[in-house]
C-alpha cells in the first residue's frame, strides 16, 4: 500500500495522470475498443479542463497579486466590453462542439448491439447476479465469496477482498457478446470498469449492452446502484478466456447441469443433502440470515430456534419457493434448481442446533414447483 | 452620494433581531419570549430564524456525514451496520439539501431582499411566518423516523423506486409527509419572494437595477414554484404505491421504475440550481465590493442566470445515462448538458474580469467568495466531464460523482452562504466579525474541504462505487485521507459558530456602510439594521449605481 503522505504531493497526481495507465488513481484503459475510446475521451476532456483552468486561475491569481489594495492599487472603471463577452461565449461553444463529435461517435458505437455471437442474460437480485447463457441451457448465480469473518475483521483480508465471487461470468475473448439485463427486485447496476460496461438492471425492463474483450484475464467490478442493505457486497467477476477454452467450459457446464437435473429423480441421503446445502446457504442465504442462522431481527428473522419453520415444513418450503412479499425475501423457484432448494431446506432444518433429521427430496420440490 | 436614509424615528427603537429578545415596537404590543418568535412577521426576525435553523441542521447533517466517514476510515465494518450506514447517507443528503442549504438561502433572502430593494418588509409577512414554522415540523418528523421500528429512510436522498416503495422500511410514509411539508414551505417562501421583488422595489429601481442577489433569487423562486409540485407529485405516487395498492413504479403491476427517475430528476436538476443560483448572487455582491470596482457584465450575468435556469429543465436525464435511454435521448441530454458550461463560464469570466485592475483587499467575506470561484469552477470542470455521456458510463454512481457534487455544494453553495454571513453580519449585528478567527475558520475550511473531497475524484476513477459501507483494499488510502479531512472540516465549523456568537455579543462597531466598496441599498440603513427599515421608500439614485 502507498504511504498516505504521497497525497500531499500534487506533483504526484500530475505525473500519474500523464502516464495515463491504470495506476489506481485514474480510470483504467480497459480491455475493449470501447473502453479505450472512453478512456481517450476522458483524458481529452480532462486536459481541456486543465488548460482552461490554468488560464482562468492564472488571470485570477495574477489580478489578486497585482491589484492589491494594500499596495495602493487604484481601481479601473470599465464594466462592459462587448467583443470580449462575445468571444468568451463563442470560444467555449467551439470547444464543446469539438468534444461532442468524438463523444457522439463513441456513443453510437456503444449502442450498436447488433450481430452478437453470444447472448448472456444478466439478472440482478438482492444481492447476487444471475447469468443465463441464452440458448445454451447454462445458468448460475454468482455471489460474493469473501467470508463475513474478513468483513468483520476476524480474519486477515485477502487481495481481492469484497471483489471475489463463487462463480465468475466466463466469456470468450474476441467475440461480440450481447448482454440482456434485467432485475428480479430493485434496480441494480452491473459494472466492470475494465470493460467500460455499466448498465442498470431494472425490474420490468430489459436493457442491452455488449462487449468484445481483447485480452484474456479476470476483470472485477461491483454493483453501482444502491440496491439495499448488502449493496456493497455484490461484486462482479468476469473471467475472459480463449475461445477454445470457453467452448470446453460451456460443454462442462452443460454436462453438470444435466447431471444435476438427473439427480432430481433419485433418492438423496441426509449427509449428501447437507453437503450440497451448505455452499448454497453460504452463497445465497447467509448475507441476511447470517452464517450461524441467527439473522438480524426484525428485518431478517433468525432460522435457529424458529418454531414455525421447524414445525411446518410446507410453510418453510413455500417461503423459499415464493418469497415473502413486502420483505427482502425473494422467490427462489426460478433461480435455484430443485436439488439446490431441497438441499438448502434440509441444511437449514439440520444445521446448528436444529436437528430435525428431515431429508427433503429434490423430487418433492420439483413437484411443488410444477404446481 | 448615498440614497436618502429612511425616516429617523425608527432609529430610536433600533435593535438587532439576533442580539436581544425584546425589541420594543412603536406600533403595537409585542409578545414576549417564545411567543414573539412564534408569531413574528418581521422579515429580519424570520430571516434570523431561518439562518439559525439551517445552522443547527448543518451540524446534524454534518454529524451524519461524520458517521459515514468514520465507518469508511478503513476497510471492514467497524462502527455501524450496513443498514444504519444507508440511513446515515440518506439522512445526510436529505438534511443538507432540504434543511441546511435551502433554508439558509431563504434566510438570507428574507433578511436582505427587502433591504436591497428598499422595501419595508416581505410582501406577505404572515405567510412568511408560516413558511418558516413548517420547517421545524417537517424535519423533526423526518429525524424521528430514525427512531421508528425498521429505521429511517435507507434508500439514498434520491430515493429511487422500487427500493423506496416496495422494499422500503415502514417509516417511508412519514418521510413522504415530512417532504411534503418542507415542499409547501419552499413554495410559499418562493411565492413571497416573487411578490416582494415584483411589487415592492423602491421607486426608480428598474428590474435591471436590482442587485444580482435579488435577480438570482427571483429566478430561483420561479424554479422552486415550477419544480416543487413535481416533487410533491412523485412522492404522492410513492405514497399511493406503498399504502393504496397502486403500481406507478411497480413493474409487477404494470408500472415503470424509470418513470420515477424521470420525475425525480425533472425536479432534481432544477433543484441543484436552486442551491447554486443565490450563491452566484452573493458572490456577485462581494467581489465588486472588495475589488472596489463595478461588477463586470451585469447584464450578461442576469442573462446567464436566466439561461442556466431555462437549461435546467432540459438536462434532467444526464443523471440517467446508464438506465438504458434511447440513443437519441442520450445525445440530446449530452448536448444540452454541455451547453450549460457556456453561461456558467460567462459568470466565472465576469467575476475574474471584475477582479482584473481592481483594488483588492482580503476581508473574510472576500476570502470565501474567492475560494468559491476557484473551487466551484473545479466542480464545474468535473461536471463538464460527467456531461460526456460515454465517459459517464464509467463515472456514473462512483465517488467521482460524489466529489463533483460536493465541490459545487460545499465550497460552492455553503462557502457562498458563509461569505454572505460574514459580509452582512455587520449589518445584522452592528459589529464586525472577529477578523483573525474568521481567517482561521477560512483556512481550516479550505484545507478540510479539499482534503475531504479531492481524493474522492481518484477513488471514483479507480472504481469505487458510491453508497457502499465497505470497500476493496485499493481504495483504502483515498478513504483514509477523506475521513481525516472530514473530521477536520467538521471541527473547523465550530470556529464559525464561535465567530457568529462573538459578533452578536459585541466586537468592533460597524458604520452604516460597513465595507468601503459596498454600494447596494442595504448599506444606507444604520448598522445594526433597525427592526423596521424603509417605512418610507427610499429614492433610488441610478447614478450611484453606475449609469
Amino acid at each position: 500500500m502507498h504511504s498516505p503522505w504521497r497525497w500531499l504531493l500534487p506533483i504526484s497526481f500530475i505525473s500519474t495522470a500523464a502516464q495515463a495507465q491504470s495506476s489506481g488513481w485514474n480510470m483504467p484503459v480497459g480491455v475493449t475498443d470501447i473502453s479505450r475510446d472512453i478512456y481517450g475521451l476522458h483524458m481529452t476532456i480532462f486536459w481541456i479542463c486543465v488548460v482552461i483552468g490554468l488560464i482562468v486561475f492564472g488571470v485570477m491569481f495574477y489580478s489578486l497579486f497585482r491589484y492589491r489594495h494594500s499596495k495602493g492599487a487604484k481601481p479601473a472603471t470599465f464594466h462592459e466590453h462587448t467583443t470580449v463577452e462575445v468571444l468568451w461565449t463563442a470560444i467555449p461553444v467551439l470547444i464543446l462542439v469539438g468534444m461532442a463529435v468524438p463523444a457522439t461517435a463513441t456513443l453510437k458505437n456503444m449502442y450498436d448491439t447488433s450481430e452478437a455471437e453470444l447472448d448472456v442474460m444478466i439478472i440482478g437480485q438482492q444481492w447476487r447476479w444471475r447469468y443465463e447463457y441464452l440458448g445454451e441451457d447454462v445458468a448460475f448465480n454468482s455471489s460474493m465469496s469473501t467470508p463475513w469473518e474478513q468483513i468483520r475483521g476476524e480474519e486477515a483480508r485477502d487481495e481481492h477482498y469484497l471483489l471475489d465471487v463463487d462463480e465468475p461470468l466466463v466469456l470468450p475473448i474476441n467475440r461480440k457478446v450481447r448482454f440482456l439485463m434485467t432485475s428480479d427486485d430493485v434496480i441494480h447496476s452491473w459494472w466492470v470498469p475494465d470493460l467500460a460496461v455499466k448498465q442498470d438492471t431494472i425490474p420490468g425492463f430489459i436493457n442491452e449492452n455488449w462487449v468484445q474483450i481483447n485480452e484474456p484475464g479476470i476483470y472485477r467490478g461491483q454493483c453501482a446502484e444502491l440496491c439495499g442493505v448488502n449493496h456493497g457486497f455484490m461484486p462482479v467477476v468476469v473471467h475472459a478466456v480463449e475461445e477454445e477454452e470457453f467452448e470446453i467450459w460451456l460443454a462442462e457446464r452443460k454436462e453438470a447441469a444435466e447431471q444435476e437435473a438427473m439427480g432430481v429423480d433419485r433418492e438423496w441421503e441426509l449427509d449428501e443433502l447437507m453437503a450440497r446445502g451448505e455452499p448454497v446457504y453460504r452463497a445465497i442465504c447467509a448475507s441476511c440470515h447470517q452464517a450461524d442462522g441467527q439473522g438480524a431481527p426484525p428485518a431478517f428473522p433468525a432460522l435457529v430456534n424458529n418454531d414455525q419453520l421447524i414445525d411446518d415444513l410446507d410453510w418453510h418450503i413455500d417461503r423459499i419457493l415464493n418469497g415473502v412479499s413486502g420483505t427482502a425475501m425473494p422467490a427462489f423457484r426460478n433461480t435455484l434448481n430443485p436439488v439446490e432448494i431441497a438441499a438448502v431446506v434440509t441444511y437449514t432444518r439440520n444445521a446448528w442446533d436444529s436437528d430435525t433429521g428431515d431429508a427433503i427430496q429434490p423430487a418433492a420440490i420439483a413437484e411443488k414447483i410444477v404446481q | 452620494m448615498a440614497p436618502k436614509l429612511p425616516p429617523q424615528h425608527s432609529l430610536q427603537h433600533s435593535s438587532t433581531a439576533v442580539a436581544d429578545g425584546q425589541a420594543p415596537d412603536a406600533h403595537h404590543e409585542t409578545p414576549k419570549g417564545v411567543m414573539r418568535w412564534l408569531l413574528t412577521t418581521n422579515h429580519k426576525e424570520i430571516g434570523s430564524l431561518y439562518l439559525i435553523f439551517s445552522l443547527i441542521m448543518f451540524f446534524i447533517g454534518g454529524i451524519f456525514a461524520l458517521v459515514v466517514r468514520a465507518e469508511l476510515f478503513q476497510p471492514g465494518l467497524q462502527l455501524v451496520e450496513p443498514e444504519f450506514f444507508n440511513q446515515m447517507t440518506t439522512m445526510h443528503g436529505l438534511i443538507m439539501v432540504f434543511a441546511a442549504v435551502m433554508p439558509a438561502f431563504t434566510g438570507l433572502a428574507n433578511w436582505m431582499i427587502p433591504l436591497q430593494i428598499g422595501a419595508p418588509d416581505m410582501a406577505l409577512p404572515r405567510l412568511n411566518n408560516f413558511s418558516f414554522w413548517l420547517l421545524p415540523v417537517a424535519f423533526t418528523l423526518l429525524l424521528s423516523t430514525l427512531l421508528m421500528p425498521g429505521g429511517g429512510p435507507n434508500f439514498g436522498w434520491t430515493f429511487y423506486a422500487p427500493l423506496s416503495t416496495t422494499y422500503a422500511p415502514p417509516s417511508t410514509t412519514f418521510f413522504i409527509l415530512a417532504l411534503h411539508i418542507a415542499g409547501i414551505s419552499s413554495i410559499l417562501g418562493a411565492i413571497n419572494i416573487v411578490a416582494t421583488i415584483l411589487n415592492m422595489r423602491a421607486p426608480g429601481m428598474r428590474m435591471m437595477d436590482m442587485p444580482l442577489f435579488v435577480w438570482t433569487w427571483l429566478i430561483t423562486a420561479f424554479l422552486l414554484i415550477a419544480v416543487m409540485p413535481v416533487l410533491a407529485g412523485v412522492i404522492t405516487m410513492m405514497l399511493m404505491d406503498i399504502n393504496f395498492g397502486t403500481s406507478f413504479f411497480d413493474a409487477a403491476g404494470g408500472g415503470d421504475p424509470v418513470l420515477f427517475q424521470h420525475l425525480f430528476w425533472f425536479f432534481g436538476h432544477p433543484e441543484v440550481y436552486i442551491m447554486i443560483l443565490p450563491a452566484f448572487g452573493i458572490v456577485s455582491a462581494i467581489i465588486p465590493t472588495f475589488a472596489r470596482k463595478r461588477l463586470f457584465g451585469y447584464a450578461s450575468m442576469v442573462y446567464a442566470t436566466g439561461a442556466i435556469a431555462l437549461l435546467s429543465f432540459l438536462v434532467w436525464a444526464h443523471h440517467m445515462f446508464v438506465v438504458g435511454l434511447p440513443l437519441a435521448a442520450e445525445l440530446f441530454f449530452m448536448y444540452t448538458t454541455m451547453l450549460i458550461a457556456v453561461p456558467t463560464g460567462v459568470k466565472v469570466f465576469n467575476w475574474i474580469t471584475t477582479l482584473f485592475r481592481g483594488s483588492i483587499s482580503f476581508e473574510p467575506p472576500m476570502l470565501f467568495a474567492l475560494a468559491f470561484v476557484v473551487l466551484f469552477t473545479i466542480g464545474g470542470f468535473s461536471g463538464l466531464m460527467l456531461a460526456i455521456a460515454p465517459a459517464d458510463f464509467q463515472y456514473h454512481d462512483t465517488y467521482f460523482v460524489v466529489a463533483h457534487f460536493h465541490y459545487v455544494l460545499v465550497p460552492g453553495a455553503i462557502f457562498a452562504i458563509m461569505a454572505g454571513v460574514y459580509y452582512w453580519l455587520p449589518k445584522w449585528t452592528g459589529h464586525y466579525p472577529h477578523e483573525r478567527l474568521a481567517q482561521c475558520h477560512f483556512w481550516c475550511s479550505i484545507v478540510g474541504v479539499n482534503l475531504t473531497f479531492f481524493p474522492m475524484h481518484f477513488a471514483g476513477l479507480a472504481g469505487m462505487p458510491r453508497r457502499i459501507p465497505d470497500y476493496a483494499l485499493q481504495f483504502a488510502d483515498f478513504n483514509l485521507v477523506s475521513s481525516i479531512g472530514a473530521f477536520f472540516f467538521g471541527a473547523s465549523q465550530l470556529i464559525f459558530v464561535l465567530v457568529v456568537v462573538l459578533c452578536v455579543r459585541g466586537g468592533k462597531k460597524a458604520p452604516a456602510k460597513a465595507w468601503e466598496g459596498a454600494e447596494d441599498l442595504e448599506w444606507s440603513v444604520p448598522s445594526p439594521a433597525p427592526l423596521h427599515t424603509f417605512e418610507t421608500p427610499p429614492v433610488f439614485h441610478r447614478a450611484q449605481h453606475g449609469e
